[in-house]
């Protein structure tokens, strides 16, 4: 019996590796929490390159094998075991969420180390222990083969990233952070309701199970409006987004960054495992056109209260609002597709690209908002005057990053929205393209109006209230580097996406 | 009418209670007790789920009990969370944490999460 389960798992030999980029986050997770906040900093450190060598490696692995790699915990086969699984989507998010930690950890250690001379303190401890959590909590949605797990892995999440978002103590960020666990509680509960639903229909809960099994009928149709219900509240999609801005405006920069880049993201990815995993060919045109209205008036709403804000991180954070509305453009584009051929590909590329970038913009932004709120004390924009002189990379970075969230070429952005635009108007689902087109023009209202601020002439004398370190600086421009570079990757690489993915936009079954 | 289909319409119960609550109160505490009733709802599902033995047609499923109790532990520590942020708030604006006044005992030991 061991040796006919050695065999099985031989096939996947390097998959320890995906319980390592699972098991070495919490594990340092625990140290911290054991050594205490002097040491947490330094095991993060540690951690950094290991975690991000497991990403790259998992990576390397399915990109040469081209299909997914498994494995089957304690050798148990599904229904009754666990298996994890790194499809295409679920490598390039390890990779993402790598670097974005990465470079997190590296902005953050100004912010919360603890030096030789002074005790330690609860806030780096917390800090540092929360994201390490948010690191596994993340790799466990994106590897989780069953829909239990996920439910798990995205509580995890949820846990780890509201006390973030109320570091500060401060009694709005408390309020900001208690709204946003109320809104995840009741999503995860609506969530686990589906979950039971799915397993009373068909006995098991592992996704490719589920995908043989699933069939047309009014308890599969119930769990899954319940479940994209729960989710859409834990990713923020209009009208579901009224807890994100205070909650990731109030935050740390670093911790704000993480959230908005990551978090959201994570039941993002759920969501599109439900829908082109758990049931490809299932979902109706209706529900996709439904879900790209949303996203439609997330992107709209979004964008025109980003311009109307005074205060840069809330502008961010709405921005952020509106960038999450493009990812739901994907599903009527997608489902749509069945009909139009090979578009479903350009618009599932399209809108992982808008996923990847928007986390590498978004990140650069946050931090480099956090710089100058660092540096004037303040991030009223139209206090911003005479910054761009002060902190020129920054403003920079900030500026790159805009460019993603407009769509200007040569950012990932602008790849993202374009292959997003052709599949609108290839499938003749033109509205789209006119929504992606005003969302754009939208952007760059907002951010050139941060721009315009930064580099106007200060008031009076420009005195930065703290000098900004330049390794700081290097991070925010990175991470908009990473944004930008994106736009130039020939399209070769991204046919990463489609590994592991058999019947993928749900052609008709009958 | 058998004992799953009423355990069944009981759990609809919860959930619509809970459901409701959620969305009509403001309260922050109200909210997390409509959560509880919600997940109560949502746990004795899974029980009903059991009960069917959909798996493998057994009398009863252990499968869905096994995971009712990490649902089960999740929600707790999520009210655990909750209920801390809700009494550190209270603390700081020195609100009662409902229509009633707090106690002085109830705000020494709150709120050392955040």
């Amino acid at each position: 019996m061991l040796v006919a389960e050695a065999l099985t798992d031989a096939s996947h030999a390097r998959g320890f590796l995906l319980v390592l980029a699972i098991v070495l986050p919490v594990a340092g997770v625990l140290l911290a929490v054991v050594l205490g906040g002097r040491y947490a900093e330094r095991i993060a450190l540690a951690l950094l390159p290991i975690g991000l060598g497991v990403s790259v490696a998992i990576f390397s692995d399915v990109w040469e094998e081209g299909k997914a790699l498994t494995y089957v915990l304690g050798g148990w086969e599904p229904p009754l075991g666990v298996r994890l699984r790194a499809d295409g989507v679920a490598v390039v998010m390890l990779v993402t969420t790598a670097i974005v930690i990465s470079c997190t950890v590296l902005f953050a250690s100004a912010d919360f180390s603890t030096p030789h001379d002074q005790k330690e303190a609860r806030r780096p401890l917390a800090f540092w222990t929360l994201l390490l959590a948010v690191w596994a909590a993340l790799n466990t949605v994106f590897l989780a083969g069953d829909l239990f797990n996920t439910y798990v892995a995205l509580e995890l999440l949820t846990f780890a990233a509201v006390p973030l978002v109320c570091l500060d103590g401060r009694a709005e960020t408390l309020q900001a952070a208690l709204r946003y666990l109320v809104f995840a509680l009741a999503g995860s509960a609506l969530y686990l309701l589906g979950t039971a639903l799915l397993y009373g229909a068909y006995g098991t809960l592992d996704i490719g199970l589920l995908a043989e099994r699933v069939r047309s009928e009014p308890s599969t149709w119930t769990a899954i409006a319940l479940m994209t219900a729960g989710l859409l509240a834990k990713t923020a999609l209009f009208p579901l987004h009224l807890w994100l801005p205070p909650a990731h405006a109030g935050a740390p920069a670093a911790a704000s960054a993480v959230l908005s880049a990551l978090v959201v993201k994570g039941s993002f990815f759920v969501i599109v495992r439900i829908w082109f995993d758990v049931m490809p060919g299932l979902s109706t045109e209706v529900a996709g056109q439904l879900l790209g209205s949303l996203g439609a008036a997330a992107i709209l709403f979004g964008s025109v209260l980003a311009l109307r804000q005074t205060r840069l991180k809330m502008l961010i954070a709405y921005s952020t609002v509106a960038q999450i509305g493009y990812l739901f453009l994907m599903f009527p584009l997608l489902i749509g597709s069945a009909a139009a051929g090979t578009w479903g590909n350009v618009a599932w590329t399209g809108g992982w690209l808008q996923l990847v970038s928007h986390a590498f913009a978004k990140a650069s932004m946050f931090m480099a908002a956090g710089l100058i709120a660092e540096a004037l004390g303040h991030d009223r924009i139209a206090g911003l005057g005479g910054i761009g002189m002060a902190l020129p990379t920054t403003v920079v970075a900030f500026g790159l990053g805009g460019l993603s969230l407009m769509g200007l070429p040569p950012s990932g952005g602008f790849q993202a929205k374009w292959l997003l635009l052709t599949a609108a108007t290839a499938e003749g689902q033109w509205w789209w393209a006119l929504i992606i087109l005003t969302g754009g023009l939208l952007a760059a209202g907002y951010v050139f109006s941060v721009l315009t601020h930064a580099f106007s002439k200060a008031d009076g004398v420009m005195a930065l209230l703290t000098p900004i370190s330049w390794r700081r600086e290097a991070v925010v421009l990175a991470l908009a580097l990473c944004a930008l570079f994106l736009g130039l990757l020939p399209l070769r690489p991204l046919d990463m996406l489609l590994i592991g993915r058999s019947n993928p936009w749900g052609v008709p079954l009958q | 009418m058998n004992s799953a289909t009423l355990l069944g319409l009981c759990a609809a119960a919860l959930v619509g209670l809970g459901l409701f609550g959620l969305l009509i109160h403001s309260e922050p505490i109200r909210k997390i007790l409509a959560f509880n009733i919600l997940g109560g709802g949502v746990f004795i599902f899974f029980g009903v789920v059991a009960r069917r033995g959909a798996a493998a047609g057994f009398d009863g499923d252990p499968v869905p009990q096994a995971l009712v109790i990490t649902g089960i532990v999740v929600a707790f520590a999520a009210t655990a969370l909750a209920l801390a942020l809700v009494l550190r708030l209270s603390q700081m604006s020195g609100k009662p944490i409902s229509g009633t006044p707090a106690s002085p005992e109830r705000r020494e030991g709150a709120g050392e999460r955040c």
